[in-house]
């Protein structure tokens, strides 16, 4: 599995998402630039973590203007998967490839801790080694987590099958105790309607080793290895 | 500033300077001053950038060992770790600007520890705090912890280096002046370590980051001066920081820094401009004259006074090799940051200053650094507290009544409100996360991890400080060794009131005793660190807090310990001598509601032969968990263990000869708690004693519940809710 990763100024998790790529798919994944207007053909092209461009204004704005995303919006709607993780899922929807928007938390802190999430659809790319219900333990690390969509959309997404990952409790219960942010639904995760684009604010690529504290990550990645290879 | 204002004694006093440092800046230039000039001296000269009242007795510290690389006297201090590579470390204070300011203070306090740490060449891997708040019934307590956490956080989060550890402490003593003090730790091959000392004749002095605006001016004056009601008149001179600019700061540096074009580089901290290039030319014996039209400028019309004097955040100074300029110029612009050649090196010795084609400063470097005022300032001792007898002080209703209490307190309660506005986690190395002894970050690439902990008791400081000193460099001796890591140096962050003071003199004195001590018999040196003091407001200062940074090294980070239970039916151990002790302790100020009585001694024989006792053993995978045993005593940290693994313990009863409280918490040091496999206690127990160690069992684990003796069993439910719900629950009552 061919893979890239997009660095914007200040993503800061662009090196734990190669490291987590390489470690898992045995391929060391190409480093892109956000002013490259284009780049390799690769089978996966991840948005990492950060604060793209300080995001001082909206989470993602500039960076979903930025000239590297012209080229991962065109990839995406030829079917290329991408996936956004944190400020990733952030600047998909700035640029429009995932609904909704991701606004201050609730509690309007910083919240960095390992959540519960509930696997809702494991038939996608980036799920498919999850088993369906299946409750794993990711860390979030984020102030701008709480995602919002109007009713339609949120019906729409649920009805499609499109939440593939929903804040929950340890017995997987989406309970507003277990909702970190706030999020409408407790929606952790999305898929776009094609189901080659997924945005997720918690960072699977934290806890794929047991050293860490966990390896329930892994198989997100193993899912891409399955599908991508 | 109009250049050609005149000096009076009224704008000599309005820098700080006194009479007689006034006439000794005039026989430096054997004229009078321009202000331009003067206002550098002033920074120059100021407490925070001279340490003219600490120097002589910084000496006093041990600063060597066979893996210091660099002590004291950079940027920041350097140890090898093996394998090619440093550790890169060093602690900081910002206080007055956190107290005026406290989101800004707090988030340009990180930002400036970790260019410290970058501008050696140096990937910032970890960043810590130790925070000291007033009471929590002050008015202003709450608005400070919450600017200051959130400064903290909006920092570190945003330039991608995780916080995994400090403390967080509250007393009155800090009602007008908190404390808040971050430290990073950096990693670097030991073979491209970049040092600040400038050379080479012609070079080019480059100044990179952002612009220069007028932020900041005084910022360092500012810092070596006591509070008064109008400090809050002061907020002009906090600088405001853009973490966003050192993200980039520290990719472009590094990126240059893998090539061979610096010679030199330093951060413009305190007094900005005037430091960085000052302490560059003097350490490299040079001269250096800088163009300040060249200086990229964030507001027009500034003066070579403002330039000179600004704080502005997130800007470097570098000496290039000639003909790398176009090389450097390519990184910083393909970063968006400023980079302009402002200057040369010279052989003048002096540091020169044009402006408009003039020339607006003309100082010799050797007054200006190292020939600075240093101050022998009267001290006098701390007078010994009278020894406290645990019998008499008054037992509690029962054992499990004042552990809860205890667990509840503003000191000893769960910072997770604090720390999970941190990300503790980026870089996906952090293998001990926050709130256990020390955190554990690996060394990425490798399975080494580095052990690093904050640490002080400003309690035991105000009532002996020479004690206390002894003590905070041993309490972050033991966190590390906790962990199955080596403790190999320290930074510290020597926080004090007004040195004009005998009394503050001498407990400054008696503190750095007790370090310099502690650091000997420990093989534990300094190798960094900062001074602040002044932390006074209208003449009350604040509890004497020598904090200290520690760094340890475990070659493999599979055999380290944590202080979670890890399973039922296991031996619980206590290492060490309990007398109970209970003078100073947090028993006696919280349930008793005094505060009095001599710290615990600190015997340093038994820290070390303690230490190293546990240590083995952990690294012989006997050890199923282990913590060290400190505030508020054994009780609270076997609840702690407890707490951590979901798991209960049944306590034996107290020793006769000893009262139960003073046992259970009293605070006698070199104390760990360890959790043994019962088959593994015999070979334990007999290896402990022939190193002459004390080792005796304590209870065992099992269960939901904490049981004291006889006492009825409290749910570790219970007392999880205590211990949690403090620090939000105060927070949230606005």
């Amino acid at each position: 599995m061919r893979s890239a990763v997009v660095v914007f100024p200040a993503s800061n998790c662009d090196r734990d998402m190669m490291v987590a790529l390489e470690k898992i798919t045995g391929r060391p994944p190409l480093k892109v630039w956000h002013g490259d207007a284009s780049f390799p053909e690769v089978d996966l092209i991840a948005l990492p973590g950060g604060f793209s461009f300080g995001d001082y204004l909206r989470a993602g704005a500039m960076a979903a203007r930025s000239p590297v995303m012209r080229e991962v919006i065109e990839r995406a709607k030829k079917g290329v998967a991408v996936m956004g993780i944190c400020n990733g899922f952030q600047v998909l929807t700035e640029a429009g490839l995932l609904p909704g928007a991701l606004m201050r938390n609730a509690a309007l802190k910083f919240v960095c801790r390992d959540v519960h999430l509930k696997v809702e659809g494991s038939q996608s790319a980036f799920t498919n080694r999850y088993a369906q219900g299946q409750v794993i333990r990711i860390p979030i690390a984020h102030h701008d987590g709480n995602y919002f969509a109007d009713a339609d959309t949120l019906d729409r997404l649920e009805n499609e099958g499109r939440v593939v990952f929903r804040y929950c409790d340890e017995a997987g219960n989406a309970t507003a105790e277990a909702n970190p942010n706030g999020s409408q639904r407790n929606i952790a995760g999305i898929l776009n309607e094609r189901g080659n684009v997924l945005g997720l604010m918690p960072h699977p690529e934290r806890l794929i080793e047991p050293t860490l504290g966990g390896a329930d990550g892994r198989m997100f990645f193993e899912s891409l290895m399955e599908a991508l290879h | 500033m109009n250049k050609h204002v005149k000096i009076t004694p009224e704008i000599v006093a309005e820098h700080g300077l006194t009479t007689e440092e006034y006439a000794r800046v005039k026989h430096a230039l054997g004229r009078e001053p321009n202000i331009t000039e003067l206002g550098i001296f002033s920074v120059m000269w100021s407490e925070h950038c001279s340490y003219k009242s600490s120097r002589v007795w910084l000496k006093k510290l041990p600063t060597k060992a066979p893996w210091v690389i660099q002590g004291p006297g950079e940027n920041a201090g350097v140890i090898d770790i093996g394998d090619g590579l440093a550790a890169i470390f060093k602690m900081e204070s910002h206080n007055h600007p956190s107290f005026i300011e406290p989101y800004q203070g707090a988030a340009t306090g990180v930002g400036g520890i970790l260019r410290d740490v970058f501008t050696m060449g140096a990937r910032p891997i970890a960043n810590l705090n130790a925070l000291r708040f007033g009471s929590p019934d002050h008015p202003k307590t709450r608005h400070l912890v919450s600017g200051v956490v959130a400064g903290i956080g909006g920092y570190g989060n945003c330039v991608g280096v995780p916080t995994v550890a400090g403390e967080c402490t509250f007393h009155a003593s800090y009602n007008g002046n908190i404390l808040v003090n971050a430290m990073t730790v950096g990693l670097a091959p030991t073979d491209k370590i970049f040092y600040s000392a400038a050379a080479g004749v012609g070079n080019p002095v480059v100044y990179v980051g952002s612009k220069t605006g007028r932020d900041g001016i005084h910022g360092a004056t500012m810092a070596s001066a006591e509070f008064s009601d109008d400090s809050e008149e002061k907020r002009p001179t906090v600088q405001v920081g853009d973490p966003f600019t050192e993200k980039l700061l520290i990719e472009a540096c590094l990126e240059l820094m893998a090539s061979d074009a610096i010679v030199a580089i330093q951060d413009m901290g305190a007094a900005g401009l005037t430091s960085s290039s000052v302490e560059m030319a003097s350490k490299g014996g040079v001269g250096i004259e800088l163009v300040l039209d060249h200086v990229p400028q964030r507001e027009t019309h500034m003066t070579p006074y403002e330039m000179m004097l600004s704080e502005s955040q997130e800007r470097m100074l570098m000496v290039l090799k000639p003909g790398s300029e176009a090389k450097a110029e390519a990184i910083f612009k393909k970063w968006d940051l400023d980079f302009a050649v402002i200057g040369r090196i010279t052989d003048s010795g002096h540091l020169v200053l044009r402006h408009q084609g003039e020339v607006v400063a003309d100082i010799p470097l050797g007054p200006l650094a190292d020939d600075a005022p240093v101050y022998e300032r009267p001290w006098e001792p701390t007078p010994p507290a009278a020894e406290l007898r645990a019998a008499d002080v008054p037992a509690p209703a029962s054992l499990g009544g004042a552990l809860t209490t205890l667990l509840g307190t503003p000191d000893l309660c769960s910072k997770r409100w604090i720390w999970e506005q941190y990300d503790h986690m980026v870089m996906a190395d952090t293998v001990i996360r926050p709130g256990g002894d020390a955190a554990l970050v690996r060394v990425h690439g490798t399975n080494k991890g580095l052990a690093v902990t904050t640490d002080c008791t400003p309690r035991y400081c105000e009532a002996d400080p020479r004690a206390g000193g002894a003590q905070a460099v041993a309490e972050t001796w033991r966190n590390i060794t906790a962990t199955g890591a080596t403790p190999l140096a320290i930074t510290d962050c020597m926080n004090f009131g007004n040195p004009q003071r005998p009394r503050i003199m001498g407990q400054f004195a008696a503190a750095i005793e007790g370090m310099a001590e502690a650091c000997r018999a420990l093989d534990y040196p300094v190798v960094s660190g900062n001074v602040s003091l002044y932390n006074e407001t209208n003449g009350k200062g604040v509890q004497p807090t020598p904090a200290i940074g520690g760094v340890g090294l475990i070659a493999d980070i599979d055999q380290r310990a944590t202080i979670d239970l890890k399973g039922d039916g296991n031996t619980l151990v206590l290492i060490g001598k309990t007398k109970g002790h209970l003078g100073s302790s947090l028993y006696l100020r919280e349930i008793a509601g005094r505060e009095e009585g001599a710290p615990p001694p600190v015997d340093l024989a038994a820290e070390r032969r303690n230490g190293d006792f546990v240590r083995q053993a952990i690294l012989q995978g006997k050890i199923k968990a282990c913590h060290d045993v400190a505030d508020g005593g054994l009780l609270v940290a076997v609840a702690e263990m407890a707490l951590a693994g979901k798991r209960g313990v049944t306590l034996n009863a107290a020793p006769a000869g000893i009262p139960a409280h003073a046992y259970f918490f009293g605070e006698d040091q070199a104390r760990y708690v360890l959790e043994i496999a019962p088959a593994d206690l015999p070979a334990l127990e007999a290896a402990a004693k022939a190193a002459g160690v004390p080792f005796a069992i304590i209870g065992e684990t099992g269960g939901q519940a904490l049981t004291i003796g006889s006492e009825r069993p409290i749910s570790l439910g219970e007392l999880r809710r205590v211990h949690e719900s403090w620090l939000p629950s105060y927070m949230g009552a606005a």
